[in-house]
């Protein structure tokens, strides 16, 4: 049996729609089975709320008198995109202000606007004899706009890596605050209820057609950027009139030492037409999986400490290496089902009927990674090779001399096997000496946990590592953990000379 | 009941200098549960759980010595018009004050707070606050 939108719309106008949220959809695929399931429900309604920090608004503010071409524009001091036409502004979420003493970006300032509060608008413009004015500054509330529409190039992921860190230091990420030593996990993302896990294949879901957008009625406009579905992570495209959007589903938030971003909420509605859509609606939290990654890993590639699904995330604790680790929500699963059950309550009474795409979103479409021309500087490419150093069984005094001959402030430990097994600075030598003595041999004084590096890690990550440390080298280190360079904060200099290039 | 306990250090005869706690315990045989102290060359503040029954004896006995005591009884405050029950507070808190119920509403134990202060930080929408 097959369904139209015909008839479902026919039964949305007279009322007679059946519509669940997709969080009931299992038991009822369970109870019904499949045939039972398509006979049975018209619609499923999906709905997410979390971080979507891709997100934004195209203002039209209107002319003012006389009339200015503005060239650049904020709004409450947040700098908004003005390379567009005479009165245009396109503010990003993320974007943040520089003048004020709490963290404010443009996720605020579009929270501001939907929950009815006056924003200053400031504009500059060189003049022209068409719009001579130079600048302008003036109060404006969210109705006093000709438009704002907002446009999010990319939202409602259809999952998300959730996030761990095996490093000795908590980081700040915007998947949150990691906890060092993996002492717990973040995720994002609705899981059962969240649209695209609804509809993997996109066969109802892609351009035109009607979603719920922050309270508003929204209309996908296609494929996200970084669209990647056929990784499992496919992105949406979407748009909305910010005068129809409610504070309750539209949420600025800062994620502590990472910036602003947005919270959103968003529905699409998914008519079953066939058994296929009876399936991809009946999705579980078991079935969909995610990997757990290591953020303490500074790269693009970072590792996967293990993978689990949505149920595991959402029972409250992960296993990692055998210990149970405790999870964090990073989106709201309470207000995801809040959106699918107004979205469910729209279609019901007839508020919002649905439309297949007008074109389809590629379902096997994988995002690449950036193509790089110019050569990122690695370790090796600046490091020191002349490496002094030392045995954990000389006296003091010996390394004193050493860091004297040589002028080097960093002495690299090695034992027998020439592997790295500690540090000593100028800094350890010196206290040693004002410490009457006691201390003899380089083993009592040398730090046994170095932070180093390799020759292949790109310069940015080791410079992170000295500036984290606030320490001035790193020993570089081949995979077996013998010496191979030093690098000092003084080798960074080489990078502006233009002398590493090769 | 937890309190929270402040005195200074300054000078030789200061709270600060004596075994104030210890002297309690001893003094009244209630057993005291140190549960976060922080205590520089100035001032210390130290944060107890008593139980309720005692804590009336307890805080008696502490200001004879000079101990400024304040009650602690909603040691973290949420504002409900600010959280969106994500539960980016739950895995960060040591001592497990959050967690959902079974409506995916955040709830808050306020009782096992230590006042460490990780949830204000990771809280995505400023809603989490200490008592002031």
């Amino acid at each position: 049996m097959e369904k139209s939108l015909d008839l479902i719309n026919a039964r949305i106008r007279d009322g007679t729609a059946r519509v669940i949220t997709a969080d009931e959809m299992p038991g009822i695929v369970d109870e019904l089975g499949e045939e039972g399931a398509l006979a049975e429900v018209d619609v499923v309604t999906t709905g997410t709320f979390g971080a979507m920090c891709s997100s934004g608004a195209f203002f039209n503010f209107g002319h003012a008198d006389p009339p200015i071409r503005m060239e650049r524009v904020w709004l409450n001091d947040v700098e908004a995109y003005a390379g567009i036409a005479a009165v245009d502004a396109y503010l990003g979420a993320t974007e943040e202000a520089n003048t004020k003493d709490r963290l404010y970006g443009g996720a605020h300032v579009l929270e501001d606007l939907v929950s009815g509060s006056t924003v200053e608008l400031r504009a500059t413009s060189r003049g022209t004899d068409c719009y001579p004015r130079r600048s302008i500054t003036t109060e404006l509330l969210l109705d006093d706009m000709n438009q704002a529409i907002m446009l999010n190039p990319r939202n409602s992921y259809q999952r998300y890596n959730a996030a761990s860190n095996s490093t000795d230091r908590a980081l700040n990420t915007y998947m949150g605050t990691l906890l060092p030593r993996c002492g717990n996990v973040t995720y994002s993302g609705a899981g059962t209820l969240s649209p695209l896990a609804n509809d993997p294949g996109f066969r109802v879901i892609g351009s035109g057609v009607p979603i719920f957008l922050a309270g508003g009625e929204g209309m996908i406009v296609g494929e996200g950027t970084q669209h990647s579905a056929g990784g499992g992570f496919g992105t949406l495209m979407v748009t909305g009139d910010m005068k129809q959007m409610r504070q309750e589903f539209l949420r600025a938030a800062v994620m502590n030492g990472y910036g602003v971003t947005l919270y959103l909420g968003i529905g699409v509605p998914i008519p079953v037409l066939d058994t296929g859509i009876v399936r991809s609606t009946a999705v579980r939290d078991e079935e969909i999986m995610t990997s757990i990654i290591d953020y303490g890993t500074p790269r693009r590639d970072r590792p996967s400490l293990a993978t689990v699904s949505y149920a595991d995330l959402k029972s409250g604790s992960v296993e990692i290496g055998g210990e149970r680790i405790r999870t964090s929500s990073l989106s709201s699963y309470r207000r995801a089902r809040a959106v699918a059950v107004e979205l469910k309550d729209w279609i019901e009474r007839g508020k919002m009927e649905l439309f297949l795409p007008t074109r389809r979103i590629d379902p096997a479409k994988r995002s690449r990674p950036m193509r790089e021309t110019a050569i990122t500087p690695r370790v090796r490419d600046i490091m020191n090779r002349q490496v002094i150093s030392i045995t954990e069984d000389e006296e003091i005094r010996v390394a004193a001399k050493r860091l004297l001959k040589d002028e080097t402030n960093h002495l690299p430990i090695l034992d027998g096997n020439g592997t790295l097994v500690g540090i000593i600075t100028t800094y350890d030598v010196s206290k040693a000496v004002v410490t009457d003595g006691r201390l003899r041999q380089v083993k009592d004084i040398m730090t046994r946990n170095v932070i180093k590096t390799t020759p292949d890690e790109p310069v940015d990550v080791a410079a992170q590592k000295l500036k984290q440390n606030n320490i001035s080298a790193l020993p570089v280190v081949d995979a077996a953990n013998r010496v191979v360079g030093i690098l000092s904060a003084i080798d960074l200099g080489k990078l502006f000379g233009g002398r590493w290039q090769r | 009941m937890k309190l929270l306990l402040a005195f200074t250090r300054k000078g030789k005869a200061d709270p600060g200098r004596e075994p104030v706690i210890a002297r309690v315990v001893k003094e009244t045989g209630v057993l005291i549960n140190v549960e976060k102290a922080n205590i520089d060359s100035m001032a210390g503040e130290v944060l107890i759980d008593v139980p309720d029954a005692d804590a009336a004896l307890v805080r008696r006995h502490l200001e004879e010595m000079g101990v400024a005591v304040r009650v602690m009884e909603n040691a973290i405050i949420r504002d409900e018009d600010e959280c969106v029950d994500c539960g980016a507070c739950i895995s960060v808190c040591p001592q497990e004050v959050f967690s959902f119920d079974a409506e995916w509403r955040l709830c808050v134990d306020s009782k096992r707070c230590v006042l460490c202060g990780k949830c204000i930080r990771a809280c995505p929408h400023s809603a989490l606050s200490q008592q002031g």
